[in-house]
């Protein structure tokens, strides 16, 4: 049948043999340089002019840096070590060294008594104990002297991690609390702490007696939980009004304008109660001492954290069927985002008491933090609007269909799809957010940039610009960068299309 | 017998408002307008206690009373002895100024940055990553402050500009960059220029004619004219022609060393480029990604289709891809033109004398007049934005795709 084995055959090659090497130019790096760096004339130049801009900016800047001295006292004292080493150009790094704590916390105090405890006892012990040198015993200048002779003998990672214990904690917990918010993968009940979160931090930053936010919070759960337990009973409008009249009772007294003050609101009362049998707490911090790095997070979490909710609702309310409200969430948006942030702020700090009931004045540092939360939701409220607009028709419709009620259908069908769609505008708002948080330099906060210009007026430091300029924008660039990289991960992780 | 009826009308109860649907919206509506009103009325009122308490009221007049401040950069004439609104109006077209600089400046370097980051070569595409990572990811306070430092104390003195100094003028010694400002020459108008200006602007009208009537003759007869060189020649031709004509009216005034510092010339501040260059860089990182994935989001195909129907791969660009990325382009480029307006009042940063230094700055340390003061500088930004956003959303409007 076959013919192909009729005739002898003198040779048939029966292994294959093995693929020639490709050309030397067509491997490796070479390929990979010929295709990415020199591919055309007009490429080879534009690979020459980057390596020259490379070169020249690197040249400038690597033995600036490199060669920079990191132990020295004062700018002068830096420029002395330059010369003696017979360097041209060097960064005073010592600045960094020096008050790298106080570009982080500012002016927030430090645990004193513990440093002296762990760090100082026979200091300590010399000067007569705990008692004598911070409760009293010694007056305000020896007490001063004390603090800054044992700080000076102590080194600033210790002081990081025991003079700052209360804000590290803060930070570590807010990583724990963020964790489940951001990973799916960790387990559910975490977001328990999450919930918990604010008022532990509030607990840690501001200190004072333990018993208030534990009874805010505590007050809180009551009032849902009495709205809850009314509502399957009476039906929502029945929850809703038991809801805020607890509400009114724990925290307000809805009985001012009758002139009966004492009891209510129930707040104060129960904490008066709770102080006198156990007086628990920590030591007092109040807002103007916050500063540094520290409070660029503290306002840009909470920010965050506020902004979000009220954009979307801001966003529903823009596209709500009913005109009132609408027209509302339109003026609100527009007008939010038709003036500078900085004009925010100036307004905040200086009319606010104008639109208050008089005698009321309230924190600097939480004014500052609702008028960012407010600018951003307006900004937010946009992005969500177009991950909204976004969305076919057929999706309101086919949740209608389903039966669903507007709050069902808005939680269930349309805005996890138009919250993914939105996620890149909505992390770039906080992003935006968070830089924006060096303008309350402007109205008396002492943010990072703030205290450069601080750490400038003093003597020892009169002059230095890039070092302390480089060093907080490191630090924006670096948590800026990873919400990036973050929502980019998110991005991928809840694309459903086209895999 | 089976007969279709409508149901009995149910007479309206109560508890409609709440729970039926046709009605709840009116309940929601009236609850809120009834809250927005008490809200108001309360904040009117808690103005009007404050304000009295204080011996305050709301005017307006101290707009016409005499500044008693000096402006550091005027475009308009403004001495001390103004009044308070030509400081703020001076303050308006610094703002403006900046703003459109900075936009003009933005817009080349973000278009320049974005299509290089598409580049196919990966050194250049990795620098222009590199830029825009660090520009976008850093405050715009801190790029202000380091230009503004780079200007003032990485610059040569005007003293190290004599002879044997270790400075010297740029650009045919035409322009001098100091720790005092940059001086450029100034430009003097004798007699004669007008017509000279004049003529510019004809030819400057002739060129958009010229389109024009071009397009008409492609569109007509399909011949096409060589628009780009016509119109080259017809910006410059015709001008210089006039300049020499005329006697060349126009001449320069160099900057020059007088004293401890530089006389003649204009002198621009330092705050004024260290804003000016620092909103340009950190907006054009934005306007980078924007160009970048509008330029993306036409597919591929397009190019592909145009090459199929023998389209050269200039025109592919001209007449297919550009077209349906700037659809995508121009709304956030816009929103950023209105970003860069805003973020111009960070101008206090570096003293640049804006209108938020002038009207809701010192005017307002010197009159005390703080609500006044905050509301016209709220006015003034609030109208600048509607007026750019009502540009983009006729923009839009022109270029939406006609669905049905």
């Amino acid at each position: 049948m076959s013919t192909q084995n009729t005739h002898p055959v003198a040779y048939v090659r029966r292994e294959m043999l093995d693929p020639a090497a490709p050309p030397p130019g067509q491997t490796g790096v070479i390929r990979w340089m010929r295709e990415n760096l020199v591919s055309s004339w007009f490429n080879a130049i534009l690979t020459f002019v980057a390596l020259y801009v490379i070169w020249y900016v690197l040249s400038g800047i690597l033995p600036w840096t490199l060669n920079g001295i990191w132990n020295a006292t004062s700018l002068n004292d830096c420029r002395a070590i330059r010369d003696a080493r017979g360097l041209e150009s060097a960064a005073c790094w010592a600045v960094i060294n020096e008050r790298w704590l106080q570009i982080l916390f500012g002016f927030y105090p430090t645990d004193d008594p513990l440093l002296a405890r762990l760090f100082h006892g026979e200091a300590l012990a010399a000067a007569g104990g705990v008692d004598t040198v911070f409760n009293g015993g010694l007056n305000a200048t020896q007490r001063i002297e004390f603090v800054s002779a044992m700080k000076n003998q102590t080194s600033n990672g210790l002081i990081l991690f025991f003079g700052y214990w209360r804000p590290m904690l803060a930070l570590l917990l807010l990583v724990v609390a963020v964790a489940p918010v951001l990973y799916s993968s960790l387990p559910r009940s975490m977001l328990l702490f999450s919930l918990a979160y604010p008022f532990v931090a509030f607990f840690l930053l501001w200190g004072g007696s333990v018993w208030l936010p534990v009874l805010v919070a505590l007050g809180l759960v009551a009032c849902i939980l009495i709205g809850r337990t009314l509502a399957s009973r009476f039906g929502m409008l029945g929850g809703t009004l038991g809801g805020l009249l607890a509400f009114l009772l724990i925290f307000m007294n809805p009985l001012s304008f009758l002139g009966i003050t004492g009891v209510f609101p129930l707040l104060p009362t129960v904490q008066g109660v709770f102080d006198s049998i156990l007086p628990w707490g920590l030591a007092a911090v109040s807002s103007d001492q916050f500063g540094g790095f520290m409070l660029a997070i503290i306002i840009g979490t909470s920010g965050i954290v506020l902004s979000l909710p009220l954009g979307i609702a801001l966003a529903l309310g823009r596209q709500s069927s009913m005109p009132l409200i609408q027209w509302v969430c339109v003026a609100f948006i527009e007008v939010i985002r038709g003036v500078p942030l900085i004009v925010w702020l100036f307004t905040a700090s200086l009319l606010l008491n104008y639109f208050l009931p008089p005698g009321t004045s309230f924190d600097l540092l939480l004014r500052v933090i609702i008028m960012v939360t407010l600018f951003a939701s307006a900004y937010l409220a946009e992005v969500v609007r177009g991950g909204l607009a976004a969305l076919p028709n057929g999706q309101y419709e086919a949740a209608n269909s389903l039966g669903l009620d507007y709050w069902k259908s808005m939680r269930l069908i349309i805005l996890p799809q138009a919250l993914k769609i939105s996620i890149p505008g909505i992390v770039n708002t906080f992003i935006g957010l968070f830089k924006d948080t060096t303008l309350v330099v402007f109205i008396g906060l002492r943010d990072p940039l703030g205290l450069t210009n601080a750490i400038r007026a003093t003597s020892e430091w009169n002059g230095i610009y890039w070092e302390l300029y480089i060093f907080v924008g490191l630090l924006f660039f670096t948590f800026c960068f990873f919400m990036s990289r973050y929502s980019m991960y998110l991005e991928q992780r809840l694309r459903t299309d086209h895999r | 017998m089976a007969e279709a009826t409508d149901p009995p009308r149910e007479s309206f109860r109560l508890s409609q408002l709440l729970y039926d649907a046709r009605y709840r919206s009116m309940t929601i509506q009236v609850v809120a307008a009834i809250l927005i009103m008490l809200l108001l009325v309360e904040l009117v009122d808690n103005t009007v206690t404050n304000l009295a308490a204080l011996g305050k009221d709301i005017r307006f007049g101290f707009l016409w009373s005499t500044a008693g401040y000096d402006i550091n950069q005027q475009l308009i004439p403004f001495t001390s002895q103004d009044t308070h609104a030509r400081a703020a109006v001076v303050g308006i077209l610094n703002t403006l100024v900046v703003a459109v600089l900075g936009c003009i400046l933005a817009t080349i370097i973000g278009v320049l940055a974005g299509v290089l980051r598409l580049s196919s070569n990966w050194l250049v595409a990795r620098i222009m990553t590199f830029y825009v990572e660090a520009m976008r990811n850093t405050p715009l306070l801190i790029w202000i402050l380091i230009v503004f430092a780079v200007m003032t104390e990485a610059t040569p003195q005007p003293r190290d500009f004599r002879e044997g100094g270790s400075a010297s003028l740029i650009l045919w010694d035409s322009v001098a960059i100091s720790n005092r400002g940059v001086y450029i020459p100034r430009p003097i108008w004798a007699e004669g220029s007008m017509l000279v200006v004049a003529v510019f602007i004809l030819s400057v009208i002739g060129i958009f004619i010229l389109r024009n009537v071009a397009r008409k003759r492609q569109q007509d007869t399909g011949q096409i004219l060589p628009v780009f060189r016509l119109s080259l020649a017809l910006f410059f031709l015709p001008t210089l022609l006039a300049y020499f004509v005329m006697g060349r009216p126009v001449t320069l005034e160099m900057p020059e060393l007088g004293g401890f510092n530089f006389a003649g010339g204009i002198q621009i501040r330092n705050s004024f480029i260290a804003l000016w260059l620092a909103l340009s860089l950190y907006t054009s990182a934005f306007i980078a990604e924007i160009v970048r994935s509008g330029i993306l989001a036409v597919s591929k195909g397009q190019t592909e289709a145009a090459f199929a129907l023998g389209i050269q791969p200039n025109r592919t660009m001209q007449l297919i891809i550009l077209p349906q990325a700037l659809r995508v382009i121009i709304p956030p480029l816009i929103s950023q033109y209105l970003n860069l307006t805003k973020n111009s009042s960070l101008a206090i940063a570096v003293g640049y004398m804006d209108v938020r230094s002038t009207l809701g700055g010192i005017t307002i340390n010197q009159t005390g007049r703080e609500l006044e003061g905050m509301l016209l500088l709220g006015i003034f930004y609030l109208i600048t934005s509607l007026i750019i956003s009502s540009a983009m959303n006729f923009y839009n409007s022109s270029v939406k795709l006609k669905e049905r």
